[in-house]
């Protein structure tokens, strides 16, 4: 390919550096990396699934939906903070998957073809079909840089939920798909709590996604995606393929959202373009860089705060009463009011995002030598 | 193909024949011709504007020349900046350029990365091979760095270091590459005379580094450390190659004084423009070679 004269010129780094947690300390680990994550993530998923044990019904849908936020808050902390780019169509990605998954599952049952081995399929179809259209994105997304590629991304988040209106015989319009899914298997009992199980399919779908982007950070390809974002010139010449890098973490982000868009779905057995509306994408970058930039334990912040401020409307409802009306104004409202006032807070106070806060802190509470700031 | 990682060389050697760059009407580089040699140790010098950077710029492939031919080892040569490492070329740029997200350790690595031989899937599933390449590349960034004098600051954030340590940190991130031909933009860039001492004993050895030797090719506006560690100096002036040879030859050649001093110093008073500035061309008459003139940055892409 060849390089435009000036195609350096406005390779400078990203404002959203700004915000970043300090470097990882380097320090190298001795033993096995995929060894490392996996204990880490079977015992979270032990922790998880206890938890879901002494769980009521709804309280397990919540944790459901935070594990499907969390696949996609993996993949995106990585895109936006990692590799510096912007996405504000990362939501329109998730109804992609989730489409995806409500057209397989209902082709498949057209055909009578049933069983547990259907949702992992249509999951891993969602991430194949998300991951393709990642990459149509991340190759127009290589050549553009700020404004003009939250443009670009801002396009397909309204695209995506107009090709559904436009094409309703496929995808039912505003009404949505409702789909099958398969109930839980018969040997955990006739009366295992559906929403477990539910619990269940999206924590597994978590971890694998913080265990796989767990291990990518840590290798050449996460200080690859760290060199693109800080300095394109001197990433370049060091040895790496810019753009081929940044494609890379389009997909590898679009994969995620579709990963986390198709458990979504799976949790409601129903879709619709409604679900996934501007808000969310928006809400989906809130949440990141709230939860801090770059940091899958941020992610899981990210994750848990889209689930709580979501649920907020119906909660303040319950507790105070509110009248009818009201509450009908809050709940479109209310979420990104709080999350706004969330975001102003968190970037006066700790500008790396809760995570960096929490590290401060356990870092002067532990007297451990501090790490070096930015 | 990366090349033999251990196997001793002499260092490449480069040439560049009648290279032409235009940016529209103005020329940047005019029948550029130079050689490095293997194993030796060339500088290119000239007034703010004179084409130094853009020459590199070429070199790397930042910049395609408008005319005129590289050859690298004898074979022509297509320069792409991120193929740079694969053919054993390395570059430090002006300024410091380390990723500020990286600590210095990462850094240096990163300068290695066409090494790594794990793929995609060994690196999402974390298997050994993506670790061993990680260990690797982590003993020779330590390697290096304690060949600079600085592996004490590898997990310090580059930013919180003193500017001649960062500079080293950069050296390293380009010599881990194990370039036979090194490019140097401007190392002595903001160094105190003690550190550049330091750098001109640094630079006259890396031809004879052991497993490692490299030609080297520098451009520097510090005109002891060119005098004193290059073979062979090229002056560049209004992208027109104005003299070239030993150090000793440049030093003495009266056109090299006049395009640093201006022709005034040699003529007199006379008024009006140098002979044979081209009509665009940045004014070089201020007399002081590192004074960072307000000229139209000529050139273009990379400029620290």
């Amino acid at each position: 390919m060849t390089q435009s004269p000036y195609a350096t010129v406005d390779a400078r780094p990203s404002p959203l550096r700004r915000l970043l947690p300090p470097p990882p300390g380097a320090a190298g680990p001795r033993g096995s990396t995929l060894l490392r994550h996996l204990v880490l993530a079977v015992l979270a998923g032990a922790a998880v699934v206890l938890l879901t044990n002494q769980l009521e019904p709804y309280r397990n849908l919540q944790v459901a939906r935070v594990c499907a936020f969390l696949c996609v808050t993996a993949g995106f902390t990585i895109l936006v903070g990692l590799n510096g780019q912007l996405s504000l169509g990362h939501g329109a990605l998730m109804a992609t998957g989730a489409y995806t998954v409500a057209l397989v599952q209902r082709g498949l049952d057209g055909r009578d073809l049933r069983g547990q081995w259907s949702v992992p399929l249509s999951l891993l179809l969602a991430v194949a079909v998300t991951a393709l259209l990642g990459l149509v994105i991340g190759l127009a997304a290589a050549r553009l840089r700020g404004p003009y590629l939250a443009g670009v991304t801002l396009a397909v988040a309204t695209l995506v939920p107009a090709v559904t209106t436009i094409f309703t015989g496929v995808f039912n319009g505003e009404q949505g798909l409702p789909f099958p899914v398969a109930t839980p298997p018969a040997f955990l009992g006739a009366y295992f709590q559906p929403e477990r199980w539910l619990a269940w399919i999206a924590l597994l779908a978590a971890l694998l996604t913080m265990l796989l982007m767990a291990n990518l950070v840590r290798s050449r390809y996460g200080r690859s995606l760290r060199a693109v974002r800080d300095d394109e010139v001197a990433a370049r010449l060091a040895g790496i393929h810019v753009a081929r890098t940044q494609v890379l973490a389009f997909v590898v982000s679009a994969g995620c959202a579709g990963l986390g868009g198709g458990v979504y779905a799976v949790l409601t057995a129903t879709v619709a373009s409604g679900k996934f509306p501007l808000e969310l994408s928006l809400f989906l970058l809130m949440a990141i860089v709230i939860g801090g930039l770059g940091s899958l334990a941020g992610a899981v912040w990210g994750a848990l705060l889209l689930v709580a401020l979501q649920d907020l409307p119906a909660l303040l409802t319950e507790a105070f009463t509110l009248p009818g009306g009201l509450a009908q104004r809050l709940e479109g409202n209310l979420a990104l009011a709080v999350f706004g006032l969330i975001l102003i807070v968190v970037m006066l106070v700790a500008p790396g995002g809760l995570q960096d806060a929490v590290r401060k802190a356990t870092a002067r509470l532990g007297r451990r030598r501090p790490r070096p700031s930015r | 193909m990366s090349p033999p990682e251990d196997a001793p060389t002499d260092g490449t050697a480069l040439s560049l024949d009648h290279v032409g760059v235009r940016f529209g009407g103005l020329v940047a580089l005019d029948d550029v011709s130079l050689r490095v040699p293997p194993g030796r140790i060339v500088g290119v010098i000239g007034p703010n504007g004179a084409g130094k950077t853009t020459l590199f710029n070429v070199v790397c492939g930042f910049v395609p020349p408008t005319s005129g031919t590289l050859t690298l080892d004898g074979r022509p040569f297509r320069p792409r900046p991120h193929r740079l490492t694969r053919l054993g070329i390395a570059r430090t740029l002006q300024g410091v350029g380390l990723f500020p997200g990286l600590s210095v350790l990462e850094n240096v690595m990163a300068g290695a990365t066409h090494t790594a031989r794990a793929g995609f899937a060994a690196a999402l599933f974390g298997l050994p091979r993506s670790d061993r390449d990680e260990r690797r590349l982590r003993e020779r960034a330590r390697e290096v760095l304690a060949e600079l004098g600085v592996d004490r600051h590898a997990h310090a954030s580059p930013a919180t270091l003193p500017y001649a340590v960062r500079k080293r940190v950069a050296l390293a991130r380009a010599l881990i590459a194990r370039p036979r031909l090194l490019l140097l933009d401007e190392p002595a860039g903001g160094l105190s005379a003690e550190d550049i001492d330091e750098l001109a004993r640094l630079i006259t050895t890396l031809p004879t580094r052991t497993g490692a030797a490299c030609s080297v090719m520098l451009v520097e506006h510090h005109m002891d450390l060119v005098m004193s560690v290059c073979d062979h100096i090229v002056v560049l002036d209004f992208g027109k190659v104005i003299a070239a040879g030993t150090p000793a030859q440049v030093r003495d050649d009266p056109r090299v004084t006049e395009a640093y001093l201006g022709a005034e110093v040699i003529a007199g008073e006379t008024a009006g423009p140098a002979p044979g500035a081209p009509d665009a061309g940045p004014g070089a008459d201020d007399g002081a070679p590192d004074a960072s003139g307000g000229a139209p940055d000529a050139d273009g892409a990379v400029r620290r």
